[in-house]
């Protein structure tokens, strides 16, 4: 580099240290590279050169260019780092003081979210029947996901469940997104010795996106393991649900044959509706609701349980869905969009808890 | 699966309307997704006979008509259709009738002076096309006064089923025509082709190298065939049920695919090289090209059929391009296999090849079914095609499929809840195809028939690796004892159909429920409505969000990114619901909502294992608070946010009085404006603050923004216990105001904590009620005023004690911040 060339850059980076705000650095920009800048002139008077060394000596000057652009940015953030600091610094305050006694709103401007309602609901109603509340990780493991609800790795369900997965844990096994709250049915068998009456409301995932499908949504599943219990308990536990969380005493109930790897016989189990109006109860019109069934002997004996002494059934539905046609909300995707309208208009206020006595 | 009703009555003699067939299939199991009956819509329109044509009086581009519609009157119908003319026939609806391609719904009309009583329409008019340039032009001898959907065929409703995945066997028109009959519908009807004379030898044999991929294969050429378009009969019921015909080799196939759910393959002779197609596993390297288009590399663990040089099909899932049948094809070989499911299941799924074989292979195929199914589709490929037959090759042999089930009668009410009887019971299995090896009064045994791979089957179990050995080895032969039971027994009710189960309220185990949450799991609520009666909006956002808004809130470990997110923007578990409640925050804001105060009480993903999965209670406020006559409206700080945060704490049972605020709260949050609220040195229950400036920046939240959160599991489990006895003194309390001067940088919480222990036995509460800094003052200093309340106990406090209290109080508060009281 010629002397001149290393002089300018040595005393550009001087200036660019002792400029302390970013005032000073501007000046600095302009008289490096400014319409009448150190670099500029030299830029300008690279035609005054014979051809054989202008080539080299303007290599030379747009490298210093590149080089000094680069300096005064990092001086940029340096000092805009510093501003930040200072002014972090300057903001700073005494947290420990003890906040207003009053919050900005009161319960007035508060709202419980639909589904969280949805499910206050389900417990207390499930909750007369004797369930109590369980509940289990997002991220599951495969085993109980599906292999101990006797999905194997080849079945065909596991195409229709739309599995999210998370890279491989230390087992070499990939984690999955729970795609039902099923895996908390194995995770109560494993963890106490029946009768067991539970009730699991969750998050579930599945990838799949549209007007109808969210990746995540909430389903509550059902378990019941004792002595003695029919498909007519699981019947009778389905109507009596059904009739008091839509408060409609007699909602017609339909019960389909179908199947599930995880019960047998398996039913799924329409209301009656009117599909032009969405009125529910009348119209002659079915909607599906559910699914459910006996717990099969296989998901019993994975997790322990004899299936000679010990029968059951489980049931599984969106809470979403159920939550839509109770209150007639048309669609699914503002459930989760958080958007302060919707959430003031199907919210529920904070101070009427679902309770049966009052009325769910 | 789709099937005409046409189509179904060739396996199921039945009187049955169709109402009643829906009704059955919904109620045994075999839902009905759709049924697309084009005749119905058209059952008021008729074949009628134009006798006269005339031009109207009244207007030049109308004919009035005279028609018969085999009524015996001739009706006058007036007619805009340039094609209509005296002679022809076509299709006339009459008043009343609901037009369904023009959605009108005729009525007796005077046009322009002429009486009009019905219209002759047009395809499009009918709904049937979009032909609209004239009036359906019928042949000759269309039969005047029938229904025209019956003449044309219309009426043949098409219905579409949705077929479980255990039920291999309903993936054929024969199942579903079996279920019906079996549920009371009708008769099956005998299905035993003849066999067709072999007249040579087969030109191509087989080779099984894995047997347990392909257990029974058969084959069998027919030469001299003649390939062409399939007979129209054919074509339309392919069509129905949205296959599209190619030529009548290749139809045959989908017919029995769907017919028997027997799925075959027919190569052309002439394209196979050499004298042996082989069954083996796929080589590393090999390819072909499927009948899709698509190449596949078939891998070790592929079953593949190839010839001398190349592999020519997917086994059971598609066949190649290479070896298809095409029109001048003149020598088939016809594949009939059995291939293990599984096996089947994962090949289709490693290739991502959907197939109308491979549905059925996965769920399992008739076990006998191969020499019959052959001998049928040889002769319906000589019926169609011409040519003569071979004789049958085949290699392995027919799986050992025979087995029994056992069901005791007692269970149909024991565990199906049903009064069915066990006659009944034994008559529906019959009729489903099972027979009776061992009858008593308690129960019944029967062999399963070859196609009901779901019953009796015997999977593997896959039981818990933490179960002891001797209760796992007990649940195990519990399920071998009760499985196939069960499987009987889900038959036995299907048929009868669930809704003749009655239904039972549950009994409960008290009559007074117990609770139905645990205390953690009833925090959760509470913290909910707390926040919520603190005026926020409860939101429910998504576990995941876009890593790199994920780590701005904290670590984003690639354990937690999904393999295979949805979009881009939902690929990364996150570390807090803050996260998302920031980006709610922002999108309200965005949409002219500048001041919210959202809550969420979701998942914090910390790693994989449930441990590392927390309930998190977090909100965020931003913007200013409301413009009132009694109060200026200020920007949200960060004493709201501590507010929310130790209003939850509270409203659980935490002992508030013992936590203390460090300042070490996370990188988003303002570092001179936030905090961490501790129980104990190490306890970490929550952390509120501002948000920080670079992270509002980089999140489009242009105004002031607070959040907190509070970790729920780290709450200690409420204590199950009496409450003392209240403190209630006889003695008036008296409150006593102290102002110290102390450094700015000393936590005011310091003062209070000191001034608070400075006489346990008086002292009851400690308010910090102001707090100045401001010119008056020293540099650096501020001052803090307390508020004191002082409870005698004995007798009233004199004077002197309440001076000694107040002393003790300054020198304590001295000692523990180096404050000083203020003159």
């Amino acid at each position: 580099m010629s002397d001149d060339l290393a002089r300018l850059q040595t005393e550009t980076e001087a200036a660019l240290a002792a400029a302390s705000d970013p005032r000073a650095l501007d000046a600095v920009r302009v008289a490096t590279l400014g319409k009448s800048g150190a670099l500029t002139a030299l830029l300008k008077a690279l035609g005054g050169f014979p051809p054989d060394e202008r080539k080299e000596r303007g290599a030379a000057v747009n490298r210093l260019k590149a080089t000094l652009e680069a300096a005064i940015e990092a001086r940029r953030v340096e000092l805009d780092a510093a501003a930040l600091e200072a002014r972090l610094a300057a903001e700073r305050m005494d947290v420990s003081l003890p906040p207003r006694p009053f919050p900005p709103a009161g319960a007035e401007n508060g709202a419980i979210h639909p589904i969280a309602r949805t499910i206050e609901e389900l417990t207390a109603i499930f909750g007369a029947m004797g369930f109590s509340v369980a509940e289990g990780p997002d991220i599951e493991g495969d085993w109980y996901n599906f292999s101990a609800l006797n999905i194997p790795d080849h079945h065909p369900a596991r195409q229709d469940h739309d599995t999210f997965y998370v890279p491989a844990g230390p087992d070499g096994k990939r984690p999955v997104l729970r795609t039902h709250t099923s895996p908390v049915q194995i995770r109560t068998m494993l963890s106490q010795e029946p009768p067991v009456r539970v009730i699991v409301p969750g998050r579930t995932y599945r990838a799949d996106h549209d007007a109808t499908h969210s990746p995540m949504f909430h389903q509550v599943e059902g378990l019941l393991i004792d002595k003695g219990i029919t498909l007519g308990h699981l019947k009778g536990c389905l109507i009596d649900f059904l009739r008091a969380f839509f408060d409609i005493r007699d909602l017609p109930v339909r019960f389909r044959s179908s199947y599930f790897p995880f019960t047998e016989p398996s039913m799924e189990v329409d209301i009656g509706w009117n599909r032009k109006t969405g009125e529910l109860g009348k119209g002659g019109d079915w909607l599906e609701i559910l699914g459910s069934g006996m717990v099969h002997p296989k998901v019993l004996a994975n997790c322990g349980i004899d299936p000679r002494e010990w029968q059951g059934f489980a049931f599984g539905m969106g809470i979403e869905r159920i939550t839509m046609l109770k209150h007639g909300i048309p669609d699914l995707r503002p459930f989760y969009e958080s958007d302060v309208r919707w959430l003031k208009h199907y919210g529920t206020s904070p101070l009427s808890p679902a309770s049966l006595a009052e009325g769910v | 699966m789709k099937f005409p009703v046409s189509w179904l009555k060739r396996h199921l003699e039945t009187d049955a309307g169709l109402e009643q067939i829906l009704e059955t299939l919904n109620a045994i199991g075999l839902e009905v997704e759709g049924v697309e009956d084009r005749g119905a819509a058209l059952a008021p329109f008729r074949i009628a006979h134009v006798v006269e044509a005339e031009q109207h009086p009244n207007a030049d581009r109308l004919r009035a008509l005279k028609v018969d519609d085999g009524s015996g009157t001739l009706l006058s119908v007036v007619c805009g259709a340039p094609n209509a003319r005296a002679g022809m026939k076509g299709v006339l609806g009459r008043p009343g009738a609901y037009v369904p391609g023009s959605g009108i719904t005729l009525k007796v009309g005077e046009i322009r002076g002429v009486k009009s009583e019905g219209m002759m329409c047009s395809s499009r008019e009918l709904g049937l096309g979009d032909d609209h340039d004239g009036i359906i032009n019928l042949p000759e001898d269309a039969p005047v006064g029938v229904s025209y959907a019956a003449w044309a065929g219309l009426d043949d409703p098409i219905i579409e089923i949705s077929v479980t995945p255990n039920r291999g066997d309903a993936l054929s028109v024969r199942g579903v025509a079996r279920d019906l009959a079996a549920a009371g519908l009708g008769t099956l009807r005998p299905f035993a082709p003849e066999p067709v004379k072999a007249v040579y030898p087969s030109p191509l044999k087989w080779a099984v190298e894995d047997l347990e991929g392909c257990p029974w294969v058969l084959g069998r050429a027919v030469r001299g065939v003649k390939n062409g378009p399939s007979p129209q009969w054919l074509q339309d019921k392919l069509t129905a049920i949205g296959l599209r015909p190619i030529n009548a080799l290749v139809d045959v196939t989908n017919w029995f695919t769907y017919d028997l759910g027997r799925p075959l393959h027919v190569f052309d002779r002439a394209k196979v090289k050499g004298d042996t197609l082989t069954i083996r596993r796929g080589r590393e390297g090999e390819s072909f090209t499927a009948l899709n288009g698509k190449d596949v590399a078939v891998t070790p663990e592929d079953l593949v059929i190839a010839d001398a040089e190349a592999v020519e099909s997917l086994a059971g899932i598609m066949g190649g391009e290479h070896s298809g049948s095409e029109l001048d094809t003149t020598e088939v070989f016809i594949e009939a296999a059995i291939f293990d499911p599984v096996r089947i299941a994962l090949s289709g799924r490693r290739h991502d090849l959907r197939s109308d074989a491979r549905s059925r292979f996965e769920r399992g195929v008739d076990q006998a079914l191969p020499p019959a199914a052959l001998e049928a589709a040889t002769a319906m490929i000589i019926e169609l095609c011409g040519g003569e037959a071979s004789e049958v090759v085949s290699a392995g042999a027919e799986p050992k499929w025979r087995r029994t089930a056992h069901l005791r009668f007692e269970r149909i009410a024991g565990l199906g809840g049903s009064p069915i009887t066990a006659d009944e019971a034994v008559e529906g299995l019959e009729r489903l195809g099972f027979s009776i090896a061992a009858r008593d009064t308690a129960g019944v045994t029967v062999n399963v028939p070859s196609w009901r791979n779901d019953v009796a089957g015997q999977g593997p179990l896959a039981q818990s690796p933490a179960l002891p050995a001797d209760k796992a080895a007990k649940a195990a032969e519990g399920c071998a004892a009760t499985e196939p039971e069960c499987d009987l027994l889900e038959e036995v009710l299907r048929l009868r159909g669930l809704d003749a189960v009655p239904p039972v309220s549950l009994p409960v185990p008290s009559p007074v429920p117990l609770p139905s949450l645990t205390a953690r799991q009833s925090r959760t609520v509470l913290a909910r409505r707390v926040l919520a009666a603190r005026g926020m909006l409860d939101c429910v956002s998504f576990g995941f969000l876009d890593s790199r808004t994920a780590a701005l809130f904290g670590e984003t470990p690639a354990a937690l990114r999904l393999e295979n997110p949805i979009a881009s923007d939902l690929d990364q578990m996150r570390p807090t619901p803050l996260a998302s409640l920031a980006l709610a925050a922002a999108r309200n804001i965005a949409r002219g909502y500048p001041d919210v105060a959202l809550a969420e009480i979701g998942g914090a993903y910390g790693d994989i294992t449930p441990e590392g999965q927390k309930s998190v209670a977090a909100g965020i406020r931003t913007g200013f608070t409301p413009r009132h006559w009694s109060e200026p409206a200020r920007a949200v700080d960060a004493m709201d946010a501590k507010g929310d945060a130790l209003a939850v704490l509270a409203a659980l049972g935490v002992p508030m009085a013992a936590l203390t605020v460090t300042m070490d709260a996370p990188g988003f949050y303002h570092p001179g404006r936030s905090g961490v609220i501790k129980q104990g040195p190490k306890t970490v229950l929550a952390t509120f603050g501002e948000l920080h400036p670079a992270l509002r920046a980089k999140l489009d939240l242009p105004g002031p923004a607070v959040g907190f959160e509070v970790f729920l599991d780290q709450i200690p489990d409420p204590k199950k216990r009496k409450k003392a006895v209240p403190d209630l003194p006889a003695f008036q309390p008296l409150k006593r105001d102290f102002a110290f001067l102390v450094d700015a940088g000393v936590p005011a919480e310091n003062l209070v904590r000191a001034a608070r222990g400075a006489e346990r036995n008086l002292i009851v509460d400690v308010a910090l009620f102001d707090r100045y800094a401001g010119d008056r003052l020293p540099e650096g200093k501020v001052s803090l005023a307390l508020e004191v309340t002082l409870q005698p106990r004995e007798a009233s406090l004199t004077d002197a004690e309440i001076e000694a209290v107040g002393s003790k109080i300054v020198a304590a508060v001295a000692k523990a911040t180096g404050a000083v009281l203020r003159g």
